[in-house]
């Protein structure tokens, strides 16, 4: 056997081990803590889980399929109204409320799709964030306010553990968010590796060559906004829980600039980048806000511009590259 | 995935390192030599223009703890940014309580901040004090017994209003544009606390508008033609403006109340006319920095002492810092009557517990009253006239009614 080959073997041999053990770890890693960590803290690593599973929805159709959405905040507010609603005034159960939520946000996430077949970069771009910016004015619409609860908001609780348990409810929610969350990435995992998501890739790269290859632009291009606008919608639904509460203010035009922000810190087209996004999100405001009480935008400002500096293709970009220099392919 | 074991991990070593103090806690918050009071404001983003109370309050704090503090105790002040965003909020008052351990919240920012926080603070008996904005339901002590409020609320002000309209015009036909929200929807309710079963004579026409809505013109149109002689205004600054100005253009002369949330020369009267709005009526409960009356008031020149002395680049036209450092001396009156129980349950009693209470930055006269069953501090205010160049404070104080 040549050098080369049988080094190829000896890491063929090798890989499915590590990956295994690393799994377990990660696994064990994120179950742990709902078995140590005090309620808050478990609050905010459940925040991060439901961040992650909305940045994998906007890394889906922005990262994976190049289409540009600044306006992801409105799928995730209607996720979020979607379940308040369900659980408010017609008492279905809290862990119904995110496959109705997928639904409709599925269907939602279709329709919006369809124009911006037409729009491209930079115009889909503003479309989508004009769709941000009239969500929490349609919110506290007075014919919707029947339904939405106007300005006021709705107020949902969290829910209490299965019987025989004895977790706490916020222990119950994170382990819940948990499972969510790796239902959700196992299952863009494998949309996205085999042909289907080469396809992705190839209407990113390069539409053009794409079509030529046979892949049908349109069909794809509208599935994949509306798996991403499910994503995301799930992820509100599971935040409204988190929260106990939903209203129009919850859901300004920030909220879609707070996503993109972590798509591109936590790697763009990466599984784990959606988690690294997460956790900037939810962790560095609160560190800006204790080294500086006067400007905490400002300094939330430069830590943002730091990690785009130091890291421009994202944590999980940063990441990739340290595993491959250390040999772990 | 060795990304995420590695943020776990990191994230539960770093929590565990920041768990239990040791020290002797007498009271959820209180130590023998410390008072733990938490806050959440906007320090950031579309209401940060707020945070000079936050910067007002902690600034006096620490001014009380280089006179000594409070029964012996310094006061730690932890105020955080929650960006006027209600899911911050949720996450900054439950680290503020379950992670800090704060005795209490005090005066926490926002109506949809504060709401989203509202049956957590009470499921967790922990105080909710002195709640900075108008609406109403901070004075709910049925449902909410550990929310109270401090300003007057929005309903007290069309209380006030409706009081003074009765007796200046007995036969008055009232018009009503109002903001379609809570803010908005507590002066309609003001207004029928006072007029009770009178409300549908009295009122000729109600008319609502929306936030989105481009301008209120045709509501405007609408209330004169239904034969208004005069016009309770509740609308925001932008839309205030446009009522004032759509009114003095039609020509139409109605008794004209303007909500105090809308009374800024800035932002209100001079885009809408200085001349324009000449007889508006307000309302008000604190002293004008800017008036001329005050120049040399004993309460504002404490007050000046106060800015002068520890915040010295402020600007001293924003009354934010004004209502921070009143709201503060209302929470010393309290602590002081706590003596040295510091409990939350006592906290909740003594500042349920005022009697007669006067804020030097107040206007003369008015005295916070509170008891098991009126959690609204302040009821009072009094009328002012816009002049063409200054508001000019004439007549009483009125009184809200007890709702």
């Amino acid at each position: 056997m040549s050098v080369s080959s049988s080094l190829a073997a000896t890491s063929a041999r090798a890989r499915p081990g590590w990956r295994a053990v690393l799994l377990a770890l990660g696994a064990a890693a994120a179950v742990l803590p709902a078995f140590l960590l005090s309620d808050y803290r478990l609050f905010q690593l459940t925040t991060v889980g439901i961040y992650a599973i909305a940045l994998l929805g906007l890394n889906v159709v922005t990262g994976y399929n190049g289409q540009i959405s600044l306006g992801h905040g409105a799928f995730y507010a209607l996720g979020a109204y979607v379940g308040a609603i369900l659980m408010a005034d017609y008492d279905v159960p809290y862990w119904a409320t995110l496959p109705a939520a997928a639904l409709v946000c599925a269907g939602v996430g279709y329709a919006v799709g369809l124009p911006a077949l037409r729009l491209g970069g930079l115009y889909l771009a503003l479309t989508t964030f004009a769709l941000a910016v009239a969500v929490p004015q349609i919110l506290k619409y007075r014919g919707l306010e029947g339904w939405t609860g106007g300005v006021q908001g709705i107020v949902i609780s969290k829910p209490d553990p299965p019987a025989g348990l004895k977790l706490s409810p916020d222990q119950w929610l994170y382990l819940f968010t948990l499972g969510v969350a790796a239902l959700a990435f196992l299952l863009v995992w494998n949309l996205l590796r085999g042909r289907i998501g080469r396809a992705i890739l190839a209407i990113r790269d390069h539409p053009v060559a794409a079509e030529a290859m046979g892949v049908p632009l349109a069909r794809f291009k509208t599935r994949i906004f509306a798996v991403s606008a499910m994503l995301t919608g799930v992820a509100g639904a599971l935040g409204a829980i988190a929260v106990e509460f939903v209203a129009p203010d919850s859901f300004s035009f920030q909220l879609s600039i707070t996503l993109f922000v972590g798509l591109i810190v936590g790697g763009v087209a990466s599984l784990g980048g959606a988690v690294c996004g997460a956790a900037f999100i939810v962790f560095v405001p609160n560190i800006a806000d204790q080294v500086s009480k006067a400007a905490p935008g400002a300094v939330y400002g430069v830590i943002l511009i730091a990690f785009l500096y130091l890291m421009p293709d994202g944590i999980a970009g940063l990441a990739a590259r340290l595993a491959r220099r250390a040999g772990f392919d | 995935m060795q990304r995420r074991s590695v943020l776990l991990g990191g994230a539960a070593l770093a929590a565990l390192g920041a768990s239990r103090r040791a020290s002797a806690q007498q009271a959820p918050g209180v130590t023998a030599t410390e008072i733990k009071i938490g806050n959440t404001i906007a320090y950031s983003g579309p209401a940060s223009a707020y945070g000079a109370i936050g910067h007002a309050e902690t600034a006096f704090f620490k001014m009380i703890n280089g006179q000594g503090g409070i029964a012996g105790r310094k006061i730690n002040y932890i105020t955080l940014d929650d960006g006027y965003s209600p899911p911050r909020t949720v996450e900054q008052t439950r680290r503020l309580v379950e992670q800090e351990e704060v005795a209490f919240i005090f005066n926490g920012l926002g109506t949809p901040t504060q709401s989203a926080v509202q049956r957590y603070m009470n499921q967790k008996k922990v105080p909710q004090l002195f709640v900075a904005t108008g609406a109403d339901k901070w004075g709910n002590y049925k449902e909410f017994p550990w929310t109270m409020g401090w300003q007057p609320s929005y309903r007290t002000e069309a209380q006030i209003y409706t009081k003074y309209i009765l007796d200046q015009k007995p036969d008055a036909k009232v018009g009503m544009l109002y903001q379609n929200d809570d803010f908005g929807k507590d002066y309609v309710a003001g207004v029928k606390d006072v007029l009770g079963g009178k409300f549908d004579t009295t009122i000729v026409k109600s008319v609502s508008y929306e936030v989105t809505d481009p301008t209120v013109d045709s509501q405007v149109v609408t209330l004169q033609s239904a034969g208004a002689d005069v016009l309770i205004t509740a609308a925001t600054p932008k839309f205030a403006a446009q009522t004032i100005r759509k009114v003095a253009d039609i020509g139409w002369k109605p008794m004209h109340i303007m909500t105090n949330v809308s009374v800024s020369v800035g932002a209100v009267l001079q885009p809408a006319g200085p001349e324009k709005a000449i007889g508006l009526i307000s309302a008000d409960y604190r002293k004008d920095p800017t008036d001329p009356t005050w120049k040399d008031d004993a309460g504002m020149n404490q007050w000046r002492a106060f800015m002068k002395q520890n915040m010295p680049d402020a600007d001293l036209t924003d009354n934010d810092f004004l209502f921070g450092y009143g709201v503060s001396l209302t929470l010393m009156q309290v602590l002081k009557q706590c003596g040295e129980d510091f409990s939350r349950e006592n906290i909740m009693k003594q500042a349920a517990s005022l009697h007669d209470f006067e804020v030097p930055i107040l206007l003369p006269g008015i005295k916070l009253n509170t008891s098991a069953t009126n959690y609204h501090p302040i009821r009072q205010m009094q009328l002012m006239k816009w002049s063409g160049k200054s508001w000019q404070l004439f007549g009483k104080l009125i009184e809200g009614v007890q709702s």
